[in-house]
């Protein structure tokens, strides 16, 4: 069979790769949200006047972002079923169970890219002008409306540059995944190179798909900053 | 806590890290050398060289590296019969090469954006006045253009050394055993993750402190002017402290 004829005609290897490039998409998805989440707690802990928590947070994203990521996802895989074993452990299961490696994976882009969202969103909070919060506390604004109003729609603005390279990121840290076995687009390359024994095709359709997604949402998030910046063009 | 078995744990992987360093150093010297290729090439007027240097980077910086690393290391090899035609197959075979071939690659195309924006921000003046004094294009280049560009571009480029560093740990994919590979097979035999993964993030952490102290200190060298070594030595006291 030549290349073209194993990827989409009798081999039909497209299939599993186009499956595999959805979840690598859908698991970057939910490590970018999860790490939005935890990145929005260390950003308000690090603006916050707790010397403690600044400090804590502190030392997390210096640790987060000097560690390989590799490491992050053994320790959580195996520190995850390890736990999982002891509470198995405890209902009469015995040997080794392993954790859902799409939560292990998620967890982990969380994890990581927590560190660099949160830089982010100390840099977009402090880039917001302190005469309009001033001016919304003048107006009677109440905390939640002022973040709702004045700090949110601004913070996004000036968050989205950074939080699009955090994405690309994440999307290229999601190959790391596979060696857990969550059969993402990377995973889905090598079984397909395996079990036809042309490594160079599968690899090759891989890469070229991974370019496929980042370049597209590289051009998603440029028009998202455009559209961002539509209400301050006429100043 | 079993202090014993942490610093067995931590020797065993003490005795990974010159792999570790190797794979680091090696490829960031040949990947800072083709970071310098692509940015002249990207910045050059002829046309067809610098279309080739934004598709490079375009290509390395939009796909995963490990994704990189197989197809030079597995992908590669699906062609051994031509490459051993070519006398290439025993570097293609070998996992530490390929390593550093696919690291080196990879952090040229993104510090090649570096020191593109370290070329592009050195005074105007300066160069003309290279110009005047009668300079040949060689002879600025080395003298003027190069010292300064490195010197704007050193701090970012001291942050793509740390994701270089990290980045070695990929090898272990492919039958590497450096500090990541040791670590992960440790935790696969005795399952004591808590340990094992903090002697590996220690020995991580202290190579990058180090790594960012020796370009804080390159930065002073290459800066003779008093007051950026004023400004350079107070940061590199406040890290301290930070760290300390």
């Amino acid at each position: 069979m030549d290349s073209y004829d194993l990827l989409f005609g009798g081999g039909r290897w497209w299939i599993p790769l186009s499956e595999g490039a959805l979840t690598t998409v859908t698991i970057a998805a939910s490590g970018f949200v999860l790490g939005a989440i935890f990145g929005s707690a260390l950003a308000l802990m690090r603006l916050g006047g707790n010397a403690v928590a600044r400090r804590l947070a502190d030392i997390y994203t210096t640790t987060l972002r000097g560690i390989p990521d590799l490491l992050v996802i053994y320790l959580l895989y195996f520190g995850g079923s390890g736990a999982l074993g002891l509470i198995g452990g405890f209902f009469g299961a015995t040997g080794f169970i392993g954790i859902p490696t799409f939560a292990t994976g998620a967890l982990a882009l969380g994890v990581v890219s927590a560190a660099y969202q949160a830089e982010v969103f100390r840099g977009a909070f402090k880039a917001i002008a302190r005469g309009e919060l001033e001016a919304g506390r003048a107006c009677g604004m109440s905390g939640p409306a002022m973040f709702r109003r004045i700090v949110a729609p601004q913070a996004l603005r000036f968050a989205l540059p950074g939080l699009g390279n955090v994405w690309q990121l994440i999307l290229k840290e999601t190959a790391l995944i596979s060696v857990v076995g969550l059969v993402e687009l990377m995973r889905a390359a090598q079984v397909g190179a395996g079990s036809t024994r042309q490594p160079f095709l599968f690899y090759l359709s891989a890469f070229v798909l991974y370019l496929v997604i980042t370049s597209i949402s590289g051009r998603l998030f440029a028009r998202a900053e455009a559209i961002c910046a539509r209400p301050y063009r006429r100043a | 806590m079993d202090f014993r078995f942490l610093g067995e744990t931590f020797m065993t992987l003490l005795a990974a890290l010159p792999l570790t360093l190797y794979l680091a150093l090696v490829s960031s010297i040949c990947g800072a050398l083709g970071a310098l290729v692509l940015a002249l090439m990207r910045l050059s007027s002829a046309r067809p060289l610098s279309l080739i240097a934004r598709a490079y980077v375009f290509v390395f910086r939009g796909t995963p590296l490990l994704i990189q690393l197989f197809l030079i290391y597995y992908g590669l090899g699906q062609f051994r019969p031509s490459l051993q035609m070519l006398g290439l197959w025993p570097f293609f075979r070998d996992p530490i090469y390929c390593t550093i071939a696919a690291l080196a690659m990879n952090t040229a195309a993104y510090g090649s954006e570096i020191v593109r924006g370290g070329l592009a921000a050195v005074p105007r003046g300066a160069v003309e006045a290279a110009i005047a004094c009668g300079m040949s294009p060689g002879l600025r280049f080395r003298r003027v253009v190069l010292p300064l560009a490195t010197r704007i571009a050193l701090p970012a480029y001291g942050n793509e050394l740390i994701v270089m560093v990290k980045a070695t740990s990929l090898a272990s994919t492919i039958t590497i055993m450096e500090v990541t590979g040791i670590a992960g097979k440790l935790i696969a035999e005795t399952y004591r993750t808590m340990e094992i993964f903090a002697c590996a993030a220690a020995i991580y952490l202290l190579i990058n402190f180090v790594l960012t102290r020796l370009v804080l200190t390159l930065e002073w060298w290459m800066s003779p002017d008093r007051t950026t070594r004023r400004v350079l030595e107070q940061i590199g006291e406040t890290k301290v402290k930070v760290t300390a």
